[in-house]
């Protein structure tokens, strides 16, 4: 790589617009412009200066702050085109796609499943969009942070004259400067927190670097939040998994292998009340109707001890016992437990009584189990029930007239008994189902009366693990650090200098001109040093 | 008085000073925006004194309303745009000591006005939290947030001025008609608000009775007379006006029944003011703004942004993923909502950008401010009350 040497003897990288250290312009452009284009001081920037090889030309584009306003905008608008329509994971799940779209919305809704707009933040092109961003976040920062922090750190104090003309605050005027002077002005300059450097009677005055770097260190913290999020689909760092468990019930918890075993010792569901919550709430609870206050599951956390031994029946050890609500997950060993929905009064178990249709006399109970059935139940002195068969999810007969079962859950329970009297040694059939009795081979002296119901709740809770969560806070910290950084404070920088005869004066921010201007006014107030007028003024 | 009433009082009384406070800004206009050595005006000191009683009143109502509930009043549409309000009103003290404009407080108050008096429009009693709700996180998530919104606010006030003063208006151009179409929209809000309280005033009610998108029975009730009904409905209630067509089941006739009142109203009102004044509702603004420098009102925009940006990003988004980790099991989830957050935040990150390395200063950095507020502003009204989603609490 070549090097451009200045007349004031400091040697630049190649593709420098203005000297380092002097300031001179030392390209011809820059050598006519009125005004010096400061925003990167005139540093020797890759992407300005080389353009021959494809990695050049790759480069210069992501390093273009153009492309990366265009990345952003298409990103906004591509974003907003998902919330015309509900996304896919939003639509009720019992429905396909495919019709929901176009049912509920028409032919509109046609079109959007069919561009693919119903799962548009999952789209390979979206994710192309954001991987688009993520490298120019990384080129065009370091195409502009290496030689800005270069020609910062390089600057001196004593400036060209023709660098300070071409400032947007300037003055110049006939005179000299007295080192009284000078030391009146660096002290003014020191209280309000310049650092101030003086050579040969040249004064440079400097405060709040630092804040030049916030934009970098804001990209650096999106690009770290990118990058956690890409580690989301590293085998093992993301866990998302829903556990519907019943009331009584305990299950394994799913996604960790094994090792847990959660017990559902109770849902509860609160709305508000009228008279039992604070007064104020009554006349919202009037409009709305009910408003629920909590959903909650006790459950009780196990470890499987025996995890490890293979065919080893687990052997579970409690590790913890909470109430999980809304807002409160219940939190062990990077796993998260949320309370997510739930579904009251499933069926559990129902009783019948065997009865003697003619006199209405009882020969005792039996309770069924709806998960867990029996093939006959006794009830003593030769009477006897058995259970021919168990619909749990009874929906009319076949055409053969065989009963038939939606589904495997008890939503609506019916049962084929053989009822087994001293009277009937035979047995007879009975068909039963919750207020309803049938007798599909003949009359029957014997009934089977329905008694009673037991039903729970369910509480569905979702199970997550996401190793990629301290990755995401750190970029989300260094992110606002950094943005915080290059936002609230501003890089001030006052030159002052003599040259035969001249005085001359320049300032520069990179950014909220009118606080600059007051600030050298009112150190220069009382001054013999000219106070620079902006000339960029409307 | 209970604390619930002593509240409601404190609003009211806040809303009574900002309009006061207005009249006194409107009276200081002549002196010049910029600080060349002239201090505040009389009218200008009296006018920022009485928006910051007006202010103090309205914390008042906040903290009292907060006391009362149990919890941060910024739990459905009326307390967080009453709050989003007052947000603007903060955001213009603080730019207000820093640059001393009095036009800038002749402009951003009468926003704030309308946003409160908007609010209002929304049912205003205290509602018991839902669970998802009930967590500290509301009052952190949703103050932030509001507070980065109303900062950003105040570079739309400052961009809508520069561009009321800017744009020639002695000729019709693209821009002229852009400008009026922003102030349309304005007009139209105050049109819904005289609407709606004018109705709600009559107690109009009309019951339908129509099927919804599952194609099940359902019923509505309409608070003012229905243009468009909803799907297959009919009236329940005697008397009322009957619609003049009938809408599909995806659409909330309702809320679009809203939407057409409020532009009809709009353009009746817009027309009026044009022909009674036969001038542009900018020029007639543009008096008003004659003295103050557009490079300054640029550079409270700029300014504006880069202190609401980063509020804005750590309420609406670094909170929002905390707490949504908490309460929804997951950080982002395309919520709408959510999703309006980022393509805010993408804007105003476009627009430094712009600012920063395209030199978009002056008329296209105002024009810029106004469309990011137009975003903030679609966020708060139509991703509520249109596109349904999780944060639909209204």
């Amino acid at each position: 790589m070549g090097k451009v040497k200045c007349e004031c003897g400091h040697v630049n990288p190649n593709g420098t617009v203005l000297c380092e250290s002097c300031g001179r312009a030392l390209t011809e452009k820059a050598k006519k412009e009125k005004l010096a284009d400061m925003r990167y001081e005139g540093s020797a920037r890759r992407s300005q200066t080389y353009n021959k090889t494809i990695i050049d030309k790759v480069w210069n584009f992501f390093s273009s702050v153009k492309v990366g306003i265009w990345i952003i905008v298409l990103l906004l608008v591509a974003a907003s085109f998902g919330t015309i329509l509900p996304q896919e994971f939003y639509i009720p799940s019992n429905v396909p796609a495919e019709t929901y779209y176009e049912d509920v919305y028409g032919t509109f809704g046609k079109i959007y499943y069919m561009i693919g707009f119903h799962d548009l933040y999952n789209s390979v092109w979206f994710s192309a969009l954001i991987a688009a961003l993520g490298v120019s976040l990384v080129i065009a920062s370091l195409d502009r942070f290496v030689p800005l922090y270069r020609a910062l750190k390089n600057q001196r104090v004593e400036r060209h004259e023709s660098f300070m003309k071409k400032q947007r605050l300037f003055a110049e005027q006939k005179g000299a400067l007295h080192d009284s002077e000078i030391e009146r002005v660096k002290e003014e300059l020191a209280k309000k927190r310049y650092k101030v450097r003086v050579e040969n009677g040249a004064l440079l005055a400097e405060k709040n670097r630092f804040t030049r770097w916030g934009p970098y260190v804001n990209h650096v913290g999106l690009i770290i939040f990118l990058f956690g999020a890409l580690l989301r689909s590293v085998p093992g760092m993301y866990i998302d998994e829903l556990l519907w468990i019943r009331e009584g019930e305990t299950l394994q918890v799913p996604g960790t292998n094994g090792a847990y075993y959660m017990k559902n010792n109770g849902f509860t569901l609160e709305n508000y009340e009228a008279g039992e919550d604070p007064e104020v709430f009554n006349e919202a609870i009037d409009r709305v109707g009910t408003v629920a206050k909590n959903y909650q599951t006790d459950a009780v956390l196990y470890r499987d001890e025996n995890n490890e031994l293979p065919g080893a029946k687990p052997d579970l050890a409690k590790v913890q016992e909470d109430s999980i609500q809304v807002n409160q997950p219940m939190k062990f060993d990077n796993f998260a437990v949320y309370q997510t929905s739930f579904r009251q009064n499933e069926m559990k178990a129902m009783q019948f009584a065997l009865t003697n249709k003619e006199t209405g006399e009882e020969f005792g109970e039996i309770t069924i189990d709806l998960f867990d059935q029996e093939k006959s139940y006794e009830l003593g002195n030769g009477y006897k029930v058995e259970l021919r068969g168990f619909y749990p999810d009874f929906d009319g007969f076949s055409e053969s007239g065989e009963p038939i079962s939606k589904s495997p859950l008890p939503n609506n329970p019916a049962f084929l008994f053989n009822m087994i009297t001293p009277e009937t040694p035979e047995g007879e059939m009975s068909f039963a189902q919750i207020q309803n009795t049938m007798e599909p081979l003949g009359e029957t002296k014997y009934k089977m009366a329905f008694k009673n119901l037991e039903t729970r709740d369910v509480s569905a809770l979702t199970i997550r693990k996401d190793l990629t969560l301290p990755i995401l806070a750190a970029g989300g910290i260094i992110f606002m650090i950094g943005v915080i950084q290059g936002s609230y404070w501003n890089h001030r920088r006052l030159w002052i200098r003599e040259k035969d005869g001249q005085i001359y004066v320049a300032g520069h921010t990179n950014k909220n001109w009118h606080g600059l201007k007051r600030e050298i006014g009112s150190v220069l107030d009382q001054t013999f040093i000219p106070v620079p007028e902006d000339r960029q003024k409307d | 008085m209970d604390l619930a009433g002593i509240s409601s009082t404190l609003l009211e009384a806040a809303f009574f000073f900002y309009l006061m406070a207005t009249f006194l800004f409107g009276g200081a206009i002549r002196q010049k925006g910029l600080r060349d050595g002239e201090g505040l005006n009389r009218w200008g000191k009296l006018g920022i004194i009485v928006t910051l009683i007006g202010f103090a009143a309205q914390l008042g109502y906040f903290f009292t309303r907060w006391a009362a509930a149990g919890h941060a009043p910024v739990s459905n549409l009326f307390e967080f745009t009453t709050f989003f309000g007052m947000m603007i009103v903060g955001a213009f003290i603080l730019i207000f000591f820093i640059y001393k404009t009095a036009v800038l407080g002749l402009f951003a108050l009468p926003v704030a006005l309308i946003i409160i008096a908007y609010a209002s429009m929304f049912p205003s009693e205290i509602s018991p939290l839902i669970p998802a709700l009930q967590s500290h996180w509301l009052a952190i998530h949703v103050t932030t947030a509001a507070a980065g919104q109303g900062i950003l606010g105040i570079s739309f006030i400052a961009g809508m001025i520069y561009l009321v003063k800017n744009i020639d208006q002695s000729v019709s151009t693209k821009k002229t008609k852009w400008l009026e179409a922003v102030m349309f929209f304005i007009v139209s809000v105050v049109a819904f608000i005289l609407i709606t309280s004018g109705f709600s005033l009559a107690d109009y009610k009309a019951e339908f009775e129509y099927i919804d998108k599952e194609d099940a029975a359902a019923k509505q009730e309409f608070t003012i007379p229905a243009l468009v009904g909803p799907h297959e409905g009919t009236l329940l209630t005697e008397g009322k006006m009957e619609p003049l067509a009938d809408m599909p089941a995806f659409i909330n006739a309702k809320k679009l029944n809203t939407v057409l009142w409020s532009l009809i109203g709009g353009v009746i009102l817009y027309v009026l003011i044009r022909v009674l004044t036969r001038k542009r509702v900018a020029a007639l603004l543009q008096p008003f703004v004659r003295n103050v420098s557009s490079d300054l009102l640029d550079e409270i925009g700029y300014r504006s942004v880069l202190i609401g940006f980063p509020v804005f990003t750590l309420g609406a988004l670094i909170f929002a993923m905390i707490w949504a980790q908490i309460a929804w099991t997951r950080f982002w989830g395309w919520d709408p909502k959510e999703v309006w957050a980022l393509i805010t935040f993408l804007f105003y990150a476009a627009f430094l950008h712009l600012r920063l390395s395209r030199g978009w200063h002056g008329e296209k950095s105002a024009w810029l401010a106004v469309v990011g507020f137009g975003i903030i502003m679609f966020n708060l009204v139509a991703v509520n009350l249109v596109i349904a989603g999780l944060h639909s609490y209204a």
